[in-house]
Formats: structure tokens, C-alpha cells, sequence
């Protein structure tokens, strides 16, 4: 069984944020999900201090091997997640790790107070792409402005504190190094690769919002490079993940040194992705064997 | 009704042409008997996504039909070719398997629970659109709903699926009246202008208007039935890469401002519960 931060998890396969909506899924399927959760512990979608719509359609883009998304981080703003998803998520049958955004250190400070200070919360992740409204730069991009954002949070909770590191950065492991300086005690990476698609007909972005995020199986090679140069940078865990779509993918990113994995775009194909990945990983039953996945690199 | 937890399955029993589309069937095991208006996400087990190629993500494709079957239930989708997915469909071979997530999404309501003064349905589809119209107005015919079928197609070339899901011994079902742009059958024109000789009539009010097409007709069949006082309920399509909320990709805006994901709140919505058809 493996051990993440002190959590007792009965599998090193959880979800990456954003990219499953455990409320959503008990409403189409019922208790079976209950039953049969996928992941070992359930990652939120972030949460930000207000509530948030959304990007306008069009979200989400098609592209070989994976999509590009900009869905605009819809959530129902601190108070909203705390009456009325929260006890929803902490009846799962796995641990819970929050994730939280904002744009200034106070309002940073204000989400992991509140949320660190509920039972059902095992650990909570910061998701740093996002602008320091003050300094204008984007936090998880700038070595300083993370060290300095996990300095203001560190003392506020005892709690298993992960940093979202961004791939859209020349070294991930400076930031890696500055999170753990500033007492993060994890890493999870990678986030989604800035991307973009066109209608080669109109010429316009194919995304409302010109640009989104990478994701699927299309950035795993660069994910599995990324975590194996902050796994040589820092000493704190690593979740990895980046296009894991079987278990053979899992067991790459397990020998590039993550604690755990976890599974984002594949859960869209496959709903109970996560348990078959874990499984897969148990028994080398996949379409690869895991341990030729790991062996056969060169 | 509930989708089992996960994708199956399921085999390809026939595929094949009907005009300028195909229609191809399913064995379900597993899944119960969808509802009309509900959908699958369906990819096929070979040959999606494998070598890096698309298409990657399953495709939301609406029931046309369903029948029980030998071991299960039999689910028949109506499908044209427009990109690499459908592409892919349309090919499926009998024998071939094709991974399944369904039924999803919810389902048309009947024409009293949408008003409750309301008797008959006025059902318009429009190209591939035709599709849920198919088993809906089965499903009216057998509770003796009255009603009338308004189907509209671009040309021969973008037509299909009359014979399989509209005709009964040889012929056209006699509730069914055609348009098409080019004028090869039926009126020459748009689907619409049948709607709107059917709105001016006196019992308009009477009926609940059920449509599904093109985005374009469906907005304009929302805003006919806004401005005449009809009740329309609308089978929507949106951008969907998973079909059961964890991607947030199928926004639809909503009159009181934000979003409702289509997979969850729809496909089926009330005219009066969008703000229009996004259409370019």
C-alpha cells in the first residue's frame, strides 16, 4: 500500500484535477462509482475565492492524441464549495485533496485556512498558473514568487501541502527547488502545455479563448522528461502525470520517480480509467507490459 | 435510465448505407433500454487513437433506435462522415467491437409534462437530426400522442435514414412531410417553412414542438416557437469529450447568466432555457 505524505492510499492511482467530477459521475452512474472508485484519492476540481462561469464555448478541441481545453476553472467560489460540494466530496470512499487558486497571497491564504481546517480535507494542492495580481507574474512560472506564496501558506496548516508545477517554463525543477525551499511538501506535475488550434477555413482560433492547455497522450514523453528533472532536482514526492492512459504508462512514470500518478484526459474516454491503470500496474496486464514499458526506454 | 458504471463492449451486428449516410447497429449486454433524446459516447476498440492519431476522444452520437435483442438490447445510431471520428463509424465493420458509455443525458418529456394543456408534438428534424426524432415519434405513436413529422435535408447527397426509420410498408409514414433545399423531395425549402405554416394555424398552442438539427434551424425553430407561444423542447449538441461532466467542455450558456454542461442538463432543453442557438 502506498504512502503519500503520510496518507495510507490503497493505490498510487488518483486523478488530476479539473478532469473528474466525482458529484457529476454519482448522478449518471449512480452507486456503482461509490463502489468501485477509481482513484485512491480524489483530487477537486480548484476552487477559487469567488465563483467562477467559466470560459465561453468553444472549450475544448480535438488534436492528435489529445485535446487542448480552456475551460476557465467554472467552480462555485469558496463558500459555495464548502456548502454545498464539500460534504458530497468527503463522502467518497478515498482521502480528499482540495485544489485551490487566487490570485493574491491573502486570498491564497483565506482558501487554505478554511479548507485545510476540514476533517474530510487530506491535503490540498495549490494551483499557481495563475497571475500575482501585484507582481503581475504568473506565480508557478517564477521560482520567487512561489517560494514566497508556499512562505505565506506553509505556517497555516499542518496539512500535506502540493504544488501544481506548469511544463511552460524553461526549468520546472527552479521552481521545484523554490516550492520545496518554501515548505511545500510535494510537487505534482505536469500541468497542461500551453496550445493552440485554428479553422484553417475562418482563420480564427478554434478556442473562444484563443489559447488552452495540452493534454493526453500527446505530452507524455515531455511530462515523463520534466518529472525526471525535478525528481533529480528536489527531495520532496512527486505526482506525476502527463497522457497516462494504461498501465504500462503509469509504470514509466513510476520509474521516473513519482509517489503516485495520476490520470486526467483518459478518464474522458473511459470513466473508470483509474481502476483499470491500477489494476494494470498490479498485474503488468496492459497492452504493453509494464515492466517491458520500463526495461525497453532505449 | 442509468448508465453502468464505466464503457463496455459492445459488437457491430450491421452497418449500412441509407442515402448519403450509414446506419449501424449495436448488441448491448449490459446497458439498459435507452430513452428517447439519450446518447452514447462511442469509439470504436480498433483504430481511435492508437498511433497517435485521431480520432482520440469518443464521439457523442444520439440513439436513432432500439429494440429488445437476443442477450440484450439492440441500439441503432444514424451517422454521416464529417471528420475522422464519424469517418470511423461509418466504417465499423459487423463483428468489429466498439467501446460504449450510455445511456446519457436526459430525455424527451412528454408533450403534457412539458404543458400540460398541450395534446399533440410537432417533431422537426433536420439532417443527421433526424436521428432522435426516429424513436421519439415511436414512442408517441405507441402512447397515441398525435402528431405530426417535419424532416428537412440540404440535398440528396446530405440525406438518409428515411427508409429504415420513417417509412412503414415501402412508404413514407403518413405523419411525415419532407423538405429539401434542392427541392429532390418533398417541398423546396426549409423544414421551417413547414413549422411555420403549422404555427399560424389555430391549434398551434395545442402541441409541444420537439426539434433536433443543424444548430442554424435550431435556432430558428426556438425562436418561431418563442415568438408564436409554443413550447419546444430542443435536442442539443455541444463540443463533449466525455459525456458524464468531468470535462467541462460542453457549455451551454444559460438566460440567467453562466453555463449548464449539455451532458448533464441536456441534451434536451427547453427552448425557454437557452438564450439561443449558438450558430455561425
Amino acid at each position: 500500500m502506498p504512502e503519500f505524505c503520510g496518507i495510507d492510499l490503497a493505490h498510487p492511482v488518483i486523478n488530476a484535477s479539473g478532469t473528474y467530477d466525482a458529484i457529476a459521475a454519482y448522478r449518471v452512474f449512480g452507486e456503482a462509482l461509490l463502489q468501485d472508485f477509481p482513484f485512491s484519492a480524489f483530487v477537486s476540481k480548484t476552487i477559487t475565492p469567488e465563483a467562477r462561469a467559466g470560459n465561453a464555448p468553444q472549450r475544448i478541441w480535438e488534436t492528435p492524441a489529445g485535446m487542448i481545453n480552456s475551460i476557465g476553472l467554472p467552480n462555485k467560489g469558496l463558500e459555495g464549495f464548502l456548502a454545498e460540494d464539500f460534504p458530497e466530496l468527503a463522502k467518497l470512499p478515498v482521502p480528499l485533496i482540495v485544489s485551490v487558486m487566487a490570485t493574491n497571497r491573502e486570498d491564497f491564504s483565506r482558501l487554505v485556512r478554511e479548507v485545510a481546517d476540514r476533517d474530510g480535507v487530506a491535503a490540498i494542492e495549490l494551483n499557481v498558473s495563475c497571475p500575482n495580481v501585484h507582481s503581475g507574474l504568473i506565480v508557478g512560472e517564477n521560482p520567487d514568487e512561489t517560494e514566497a506564496l508556499l512562505e505565506t501558506l506553509r505556517p497555516l496548516t499542518e496539512k500535506p501541502l502540493i504544488v501544481k508545477l506548469t511544463p511552460n517554463v524553461a526549468n520546472p525543477e527552479a521552481v521545484a527547488i523554490a516550492a520545496e525551499a518554501g515548505g511545500a511538501d510535494a510537487v505534482s506535475l505536469i500541468n497542461t502545455l500551453k496550445a493552440s488550434a485554428l479553422d484553417p477555413m475562418t482563420r480564427e482560433p478554434a478556442l473562444a479563448a484563443g489559447h488552452g492547455g495540452l493534454s493526453g497522450p500527446a505530452v507524455k514523453p515531455i511530462a515523463l522528461q520534466q518529472l525526471r528533472s525535478v525528481r533529480a532536482a528536489v527531495e520532496i514526492s512527486a505526482i506525476g502525470m502527463g497522457g497516462i492512459s494504461n498501465g504500462a504508462d503509469a509504470a514509466e512514470f513510476l520509474a521516473a520517480g513519482a509517489e503516485l500518478v495520476a490520470v486526467g484526459t483518459e478518464n474522458f474516454r473511459d470513466p473508470r480509467a483509474g481502476a483499470r491503470i491500477a489494476n494494470e500496474l498490479e498485474t503488468g496486464m496492459s497492452g504493453a507490459s509494464p515492466r517491458l514499458a520500463v526495461l525497453d526506454l532505449d | 435510465m442509468r448508465a453502468p458504471f464505466g464503457r463496455r463492449l459492445c459488437e457491430v451486428t450491421e452497418n449500412k448505407a441509407s442515402g448519403g449516410y450509414r446506419i449501424f447497429s449495436l448488441i448491448d449486454r449490459e446497458g439498459p433500454a435507452p430513452e428517447p433524446g439519450q446518447f452514447y459516447m462511442l469509439a470504436s476498440e480498433r483504430s481511435w487513437g492508437e498511433g497517435g492519431g485521431r480520432p482520440y476522444l469518443p464521439r457523442a452520437i444520439s440513439v436513432a433506435e432500439t429494440a429488445p435483442a437476443k442477450d440484450g438490447v439492440r441500439l441503432d445510431f444514424l451517422v454521416e462522415g464529417v471528420g475522422p471520428g464519424t469517418d470511423r463509424l461509418c466504417d465499423l465493420q459487423p463483428g468489429e467491437q466498439v467501446w460504449v458509455t450510455g445511456p446519457l443525458g436526459n430525455a424527451f418529456s412528454t408533450p403534457k409534462q412539458v404543458n400540460h394543456e398541450a395534446a399533440g408534438a410537432i417533431l422537426v428534424g433536420g439532417g443527421i437530426g433526424i436521428a432522435p426524432m426516429a424513436i421519439w415519434r415511436r414512442r408517441l405513436v405507441e402512447n397515441g400522442i398525435p402528431l405530426r413529422v417535419l424532416l428537412g435535408f440540404r440535398n440528396e447527397q446530405h440525406s438518409g435514414g428515411l427508409n429504415e426509420l420513417f417509412c412503414a410498408g415501402g412508404a413514407l409514414c403518413p405523419d411525415v412531410r419532407l423538405a429539401t433545399e434542392d427541392g429532390h423531395a418533398g417541398h423546396q425549402g426549409f423544414v421551417t417553412d413547414l413549422l411555420a405554416t403549422m404555427l399560424a394555424g389555430d391549434d398551434a398552442t395545442s402541441a409541444v414542438v420537439y426539434s433536433c438539427g443543424p444548430p442554424a434551424m435550431l435556432e430558428a425553430v426556438r425562436a418561431m416557437c418563442a415568438e408564436q407561444g409554443v413550447a419546444c423542447e430542443l435536442a442539443m449538441e455541444s463540443p463533449m469529450a466525455c459525456g458524464f461532466g468531468a470535462c467541462f467542455g460542453c457549455a451551454v450558456p444559460k438566460p440567467d447568466g453562466g453555463y449548464m454542461r449539455l451532458c448533464l442538463d441536456g441534451p434536451i432543453v427547453r427552448g425557454d432555457a437557452v438564450l439561443e442557438v449558438a450558430h455561425a
